[in-house]
């Protein structure tokens, strides 16, 4: 066998954005090269909504109507900024799975024995899970076309209202990354990613008008950052809002949704970060 | 910095919960030098290189790593250190090439040299023509050797071992040994942790065998070895009556008073093989049918079993279970 040469290690200059950012990139990098080496799962995360598309449009659509739009295809218009919130919300499942999975496989200690900035496999994971809600968005676009859903406002306001989702998707990242920190195993983290998921999306008017809710879960839906979302994005498209209530939330469904998306992170990221400088594998 | 003490550790105490995982560790590596930190699952092994290479805070107690301290200077020790731990932790969906570029990068090394390393090491473990396939599809020991060239990325003098060889067949273990051998010619320092007698016997100059969380004894192999008594004659017989002529035989020709477990008895002998020759007469003399007759040098088993009264390989129970949140958080206290 021979030797290795042992010329002293060549290290790269401090780039000015910082060496955070630069080892959150390197590392969603490896987690985006993941979604291209498993195809199969990135295709079943595309079938998943699509299968929702097609089951509200055409199984319920019928029996919801929207409070001050009579139009035939109402629903199909109102339903797709909620379908869409409640996709990028489920970004989160990815990130509490993707997590547990690198503690449980030992990839976790490596890192924390790497003299790398502690937050990068956080901003990697969360990153590369909002990321890949930009394909997943644009197929469920299409879907939405086929059925009948129109963006009705101009280009501008369409692309503002994508941008709020993929906050959105970083934002659910976060709260994701940090349930992944406490899960014992990957078979525990694909259940606890998701509970919490269903009654965020569903106490919500993604799906169904905010007054057919009874008076303590309207309550609830109105001050969901996700029902906010959804409302500003059914305005930014142009399609019907349904009756929006006297919240201030659905009065201000973009200052809203911003506001609610920063503090979230900083909170989360802030727990996160603290909860991965202690963890170890198991 | 010049130092010629790559690591050094000094009371070091874990506790998890209501389990003392370490009870007071002391231990010292000099540059250059390989040590051997070998004792039963549970003993505190995993946990001290743990600490070591900053993954735990301990309990109380100081330790350096390269001069620098675990505690207060986290990141200047994962500077200087590789670590490779039981699992082989490197990316299955990444393929090997693209795994050393990671970790290059992440220890901030420019990209020209990072590629040149990479391809220097994926030769050097006999990775090449596997580098573009997925690290899932390799072997066992392929991962290991992967996972190994992982934590020389950076080229570490300091190289942290935590049970390299675990789960390997024999041949990949032959394989890695020779590659941590080569290492060690070359200038690292390397603390390696196994629970393989053979392992340590192999591989370090200076063994520390810890049980419980304590040292229980230190020096070379050679030394342990001494500290239990040099060589011993065994002889298995046929007929269990035969046993008490056996013992009679092998007292005339011992250093000390023999001792029988069923059909095998021992004595301790001093005066190299020749003895044989006088232990065969003597045996003849009493008439005693023998099935075996052989001349012992202790292994490091037998140091463990007279250090600890249990075997190396048991699996030995940690006192109190641990509290289930608690436990986990620590990860295994191997």
């Amino acid at each position: 066998m021979s030797t290795l040469t042992m010329n002293a290690p060549v290290t790269m200059r401090r780039p000015i954005y910082g060496w955070t950012i630069h080892d959150g990139l390197v590392v969603a990098r490896r987690n985006l090269i993941q979604t291209v080496r498993v195809p199969e799962l990135l295709f079943f995360s595309l079938v998943q909504p699509v299968i929702f598309v097609l089951l509200f449009a055409y199984v319920f659509g019928g029996a919801i109507p929207i409070p001050g739009d009579t139009a035939s295809d109402a629903y199909r218009q109102y339903l797709m900024p909620g379908i869409f919130g409640q996709t990028v919300a489920f970004a989160a499942a990815s990130s509490t799975v993707g997590l547990a999975e690198d503690m449980h496989k030992g990839l976790i200690d490596r890192f924390r024995a790497l003299p790398m900035a502690p937050p990068a496999v956080l901003i990697g994971r969360t990153l590369a899970d909002a990321v890949r809600q930009i394909l997943v968005l644009l197929v469920l676009s299409i879907t939405g076309y086929l059925v009948g859903w129109r963006i009705d406002n101009g280009l501008l306001n369409a692309i503002y209202a994508y941008a709020l989702l993929l906050l959105f998707a970083y934002t659910v990242a976060w709260i994701g990354a940090w349930i992944g920190l406490y899960m014992p195993n990957p078979e525990t983290a694909n259940t606890a990613g998701l509970v919490w998921l269903f009654p965020l999306t569903f106490l919500s008017n993604a799906f169904v008008p905010l007054s057919s809710l009874p008076g303590a879960l309207q309550v609830i839906a109105a001050w969901n950052p996700i029902s906010a979302l959804v409302l500003a994005c059914r305005e930014l498209f142009g399609n019907p809002t349904g009756a929006g209530g006297d919240y201030w939330p659905l009065q201000h469904p973009q200052l809203y949704t911003i506001v609610s998306c920063v503090v979230l992170i900083a909170i989360f990221s802030t727990l996160s970060v603290r909860r991965y400088r202690r963890t170890t594998s198991r | 910095m010049t130092s010629d003490i790559a690591v050094q550790a000094e009371g070091l105490v874990k506790e998890f919960g209501e389990v003392k995982a370490l009870d007071g560790i002391d231990l010292t590596v000099n540059r250059g030098q390989v040590v051997g930190l070998l004792g039963p699952n549970g003993a505190g092994k995993t946990t001290t290189v743990r600490i070591l290479s900053t993954l735990l805070q301990p309990t109380s107690g100081r330790a350096t790593v390269a001069g620098f301290d675990v505690v207060k200077q986290p990141d200047e020790v994962r500077r200087v250190i590789g670590l490779t731990g039981q699992y082989a932790a490197v990316d299955e969906y990444l393929t090997g090439r693209e795994n050393l570029r990671m970790f290059g990068d992440l220890y901030h090394l420019a990209p020209s040299y990072v590629k040149e390393r990479s391809a220097e090491l994926l030769d050097w473990f006999d990775l090449t023509d596997a580098a573009d396939r997925p690290a899932k599809t390799y072997s066992g020991g392929m991962r290991r050797r992967l996972d190994l060239a992982a934590s020389l990325v950076a080229q570490p003098s300091i190289l942290f071992l935590d049970e390299p060889t675990t789960g390997l067949d024999p041949r990949s273990r032959l394989g890695l040994w020779g590659v941590i051998e080569n290492l060690v010619a070359q200038g690292t320092t390397v603390l390696l942790t196994t629970q393989y007698l053979e392992e340590a016997d192999q591989l370090a100059e200076d063994i520390v065998v810890i049980d419980h969380g304590r040292v229980i004894a230190h020096g070379t192999s050679e030394q342990l070895k001494d500290q239990i008594g040099g060589d011993r004659v065994e002889v298995t017989v046929v007929d269990p009556a035969a046993v008490g002529r056996a013992a009679d035989a092998l007292r005339s020709v011992s250093s000390g008073d023999p001792l029988v477990e069923e059909l095998r008895v021992s004595a301790p002998v001093s005066g190299g093989s020749t003895i044989l020759v006088d232990a065969i007469r003597a045996l003849d003399l009493q008439g005693v049918e023998v099935t075996d007759l052989q001349l012992r040098r202790p292994t490091l088993d037998d140091v463990f079993m007279s250090l600890t009264g249990h075997a190396a390989e048991d699996e030995v129970a940690p006192a109190p279970k641990k509290g289930r949140r608690r436990g986990k958080r620590g990860g295994e206290a191997a």
